[in-house]
C-alpha cells in the first residue's frame, strides 16, 4: 500500500502546474464555502440571538389555541393562575431552563391627552423578564433607566417620535378587559424602545401587576410564558421533552391544556434564516460540483496520457484492483490536499476577518459586529465531503484504467 | 543382463505451440495474424523469431505473453495451458512467470532505477523486504547499473533503459523472458551490449528468452531463429546446427 501511495504522490507531481491548478481549485472552493457558512451562520446566529435575547425568548408556552389567535392578544385564551402555577411548578423542575418569565399580552389605547392611538403591551416581571431576554434592557434608547418599575411604561420608538412623547412625560393606557368593562391608569414614560427588526414595532412594557389592575384581574393570568434555555444548542431537544411532558396535563373536557412553540413558529425571521441554510446547501452543491468536476477531469487526463504506462504494469502482472487503487488515490491525494490547503487558509481568512471586525446593520440595529465563526464539525464536514467527491470523481478514470487490454494499451501511441 | 525401459517421460517444455492461430478483424477486412504455427520451446533457450513487419512476430509474442489468445490451437506457457486462463488469472500468471522487455523500454518515469527494478516484486510478487533488497542489488550488479540505481529514467541512457528493464524483467525469476523488438531503439553498438546482457542473463539464472527483430545484423546473436512470414513460420535455424524450411 505504501508504493501504491508512493507512485499515486510521484505521479501527481509529473505535472505539478496541473496538479497545483486543480488543488487551488478545490482550495478556492472549500474557502469560498467555509467563509459563506462562516459569515452566513453567523449572521444568522446572531439575528436569531437578537430576537430570542431581546423579545421572544428561546421558547413560549400557551394556553391551547392562542397562538392560532395570538394577533387578536385574546384575553380569554390565557393561562388561569391555576394553571400557570401548575406549569410553574414543572418549569421549576427542568435542569435546563435559565429563566422564564410570564407576561399578559394585550392591545390598548395610548393617549398623551392630545393624541391617542393603539398599542399591544406586555405585562411582565422586569426582574424576570430582563433574565428571560437579557438584550432588552439594551433595547431602551440613550437617557433611560434600564429597570422598569410599577407605574411606568416603556413605549416604542414609533409612538415616541410621532406622538412627541418623551421619558418623564405622564401618558393614559385604556383597555378592555375579557368582561367587556373599560379601564384607564396614568403611567410615566420610563423608557423609549428601539424595534428589533424595523420601524413597525408597536410593543410597550408595564408592570405586570399594572397589567393585572388595568385589566382588572382579581388573580393573575398569563397570555404567555417565556423561556430562556442554559443551552440554545437543547432548544428542540427540550421543546420535544416539555411537550410530552405537558402532553398529560388536560382539561376537564380531557384536551390538553397547554401548547409549546419555539422561536421558529412565533417570528417570520425563521423564515429568513432557513433561507440562509438553503443558500449554504447549494453552495455546498456547487463546492461538490466543482471538486467533481475538476478533480475528473484531470484523472481523465492523467489515464489518457498515461494509457502505455498502464499497458506497462498490467503486462508485468499488476492485478486490476491496484491499478484502480493507484488512480484513485491520486484524486484521494488532490481531494485531501486541496481541501486541508482550503481549511488552513479559509480559517486563517475568518481569523482576520474577526480582528478586522465587520459591520452591518440590522433592522434599527445599526453597527453591530458580525463576529465570524465556524464549528469543527463544519470544517470536518466540508473536508469529508472534498475528499469523498475527490475519490467518487477519480473512480471512473481509475476502473477504466483497471480495466484496460495490456496488448490495447501498449499499443497507444 | 537387465534392461531398464523409460515410459511415459514427458519433457517439459517452455512453450508448446501446437496449430496457433490468430485472426482478427481490421474494420470488415479478416486478417491472419496468425496460421497454424506449431513450435516448442526448450528451458534456457535464447530464441528469436525475425521476419519483416507484418508477419507476425508480435503477435506471437503476445500470444505467448498471455496478453492475448489465439483464435485456434493449443498454446502451453511454462507448462499452463494459457488459453482457459480470465483477465486475472492471465494478469497473475504473468506476474509470476513471465517477464517483458519492451521496445521503448516502457521504465515508469516517476520511479528510479531502483524502484522501477523493485517494482514487479512490490506490486506483484510481494516480496518481503530484505529478500527484495538482495534480488534488487543482484540484479542492478549483473546488468551494470549499480552506480545508476538512484537515477530516474529520464537521467540514463537508452542502453541503460533497456538494462533496466532487463534487470526488472529477470528480477521475479520468470520461466520465460519475451522481448519484443528490444534492440530496435538501440544503436548498434548498444543493441549488441543489450544483447550481450540478456545472454548472460540465461546463462546465470537459466532463463528462457524469446525476442523478435527485423534486424539481420542482430539476429546472429540468438542460439534459435525461427522465421515467420505472412503469419506462418517457414523456418527454424539451430545454431551451429541443420536449418529448416
Amino acid at each position: 500500500m505504501g508504493n501504491l501511495f508512493k507512485i499515486a504522490f510521484r505521479n501527481l507531481l509529473r505535472y505539478k502546474r496541473r496538479t497545483l491548478l486543480t488543488a487551488s481549485l478545490v482550495t478556492i472552493g472549500v474557502v469560498f464555502v467555509l467563509l459563506f457558512i462562516s459569515i452566513s451562520g453567523s449572521f444568522k446566529n446572531m439575528m436569531v440571538g437578537q430576537m430570542t435575547d431581546s423579545m421572544l425568548g428561546h421558547l413560549e408556552v400557551h394556553r391551547k389555541g392562542y397562538l392560532v389567535s395570538i394577533d387578536n392578544l385574546p384575553l380569554n385564551l390565557n393561562l388561569k393562575l391555576q394553571a400557570y402555577q401548575k406549569f410553574e411548578g414543572i418549569l421549576k423542575q427542568q435542569p435546563e431552563v435559565e429563566a422564564f418569565s410570564p407576561r399578559i399580552k394585550f392591545g390598548g389605547m395610548f393617549s398623551t391627552f392630545v393624541e391617542t392611538t393603539n398599542i399591544r403591551l406586555n405585562g411582565v416581571y422586569p426582574d424576570r423578564e430582563f433574565k428571560t431576554v437579557p438584550l432588552l434592557p439594551s433595547r431602551l434608547t440613550n437617557g433611560a433607566k434600564k429597570a422598569l418599575e410599577k407605574g411606568e411604561i416603556w413605549i416604542p420608538e414609533l409612538m415616541s417620535k410621532s406622538m412627541k412623547v418623551n421619558i418623564g412625560d405622564t401618558v393614559v393606557i385604556i383597555a378592555t378587559n375579557k368582561d367587556g368593562s373599560v379601564n384607564g391608569k396614568q403611567f410615566k414614560v420610563a423608557g423609549v424602545l428601539e424595534s428589533v427588526t424595523g420601524p413597525g414595532g408597536r410593543d410597550g412594557y408595564i408592570h405586570l401587576e399594572d397589567a393585572m389592575e388595568v385589566l382588572r384581574m382579581e388573580e393573575m393570568e398569563v397570555s404567555e410564558v417565556a423561556i430562556r434555555l442554559k443551552d440554545f444548542g437543547q432548544l428542540h431537544a427540550f421543546s420535544d421533552r416539555l411537550e410530552r411532558l405537558l402532553s398529560g396535563e388536560v382539561n376537564k373536557q380531557g384536551k390538553p391544556i397547554y401548547e409549546v412553540h419555539t422561536w421558529e413558529k412565533l417570528s417570520p425571521f425563521y423564515n429568513i434564516a432557513r433561507m440562509i441554510d438553503i443558500m449554504a446547501f447549494f453552495i455546498k452543491l456547487m463546492l461538490i460540483a466543482v471538486v467533481l468536476v475538476s478533480i475528473m477531469n484531470v484523472m481523465i487526463m492523467a489515464v489518457y496520457e498515461r494509457i502505455r504506462e498502464i499497458g506497462t504494469i498490467a503486462a508485468i502482472g499488476t492485478l486490476p484492483g491496484k491499478i484502480l487503487s493507484m488512480f484513485v488515490l491520486e484524486g484521494l491525494f488532490l481531494g485531501t490536499m486541496g481541501a486541508l490547503a482550503g481549511d488552513l487558509i479559509g480559517l486563517i481568512i475568518i481569523l482576520i476577518l474577526n480582528r478586522v471586525g465587520i459591520t452591518f446593520d440590522f433592522g434599527r440595529e445599526t453597527g453591530l459586529v458580525l463576529s465570524t465563526t465556524i464549528g469543527p464539525f463544519d470544517v470536518l464536514t466540508i473536508s469529508i465531503i472534498v475528499i469523498f467527491i475527490s475519490v467518487a470523481a477519480s473512480l471512473q478514470p481509475a476502473f477504466k484504467a483497471s480495466r484496460m487490454e495490456p496488448i490495447k494499451a501498449l499499443r497507444h501511441v | 543382463m537387465s534392461l531398464i525401459v523409460a515410459e511415459n517421460i514427458t519433457k517439459i517444455y517452455s512453450v508448446v505451440a501446437t496449430k496457433v492461430s490468430k485472426h482478427y478483424m481490421a474494420g470488415e477486412i479478416a486478417i491472419r495474424a496468425l496460421n497454424e504455427v506449431s513450435f516448442e520451446i526448450e528451458p534456457a533457450s535464447f530464441v528469436s523469431f525475425v521476419g519483416p513487419s507484418g508477419s507476425g512476430k508480435t503477435t506471437l509474442l503476445n500470444l505467448i505473453g498471455c496478453l492475448d489468445k489465439p483464435t485456434e490451437g493449443k498454446l502451453e506457457v511454462a507448462g499452463t495451458d494459457v488459453l482457459h486462463l480470465d483477465r486475472k488469472q492471465s494478469a497473475a500468471f504473468r506476474g509470476n512467470n513471465l517477464g517483458f522487455i519492451f521496445q521503448d523500454f516502457n521504465l515508469i518515469p516517476v520511479l528510479t532505477v531502483y524502484e522501477n527494478i523493485e517494482y514487479p516484486l512490490l506490486m506483484v510478487q510481494n516480496v518481503p523486504g530484505g529478500e527484495r533488497e538482495k534480488r534488487i542489488l543482484t540484479m542492478l550488479e549483473a546488468v551494470g547499473m549499480g552506480d545508476q540505481k538512484d537515477k530516474y529514467p529520464d537521467q540514463i541512457s537508452g542502453g541503460q533503459k533497456q538494462r533496466v528493464a532487463i534487470a526488472r524483467a529477470l528480477v521475479t525469476n520468470p520461466k520465460l523472458v519475451l522481448a519484443d523488438e528490444p534492440t530496435a531503439n538501440l544503436d548498434h553498438k548498444t543493441a549488441f551490449l543489450v544483447l550481450e546482457s540478456m545472454k548472460r542473463m540465461r546463462d546465470e539464472f537459466k532463463t528462457t528468452f524469446i525476442f523478435s527483430t527485423h534486424d539481420q545484423k542482430i539476429v546472429g546473436e540468438a542460439e534459435i531463429i525461427y522465421s515467420l512470414e505472412d503469419g506462418e513460420l517457414v523456418g527454424k535455424q539451430v545454431k551451429g546446427g541443420k536449418k529448416n524450411g
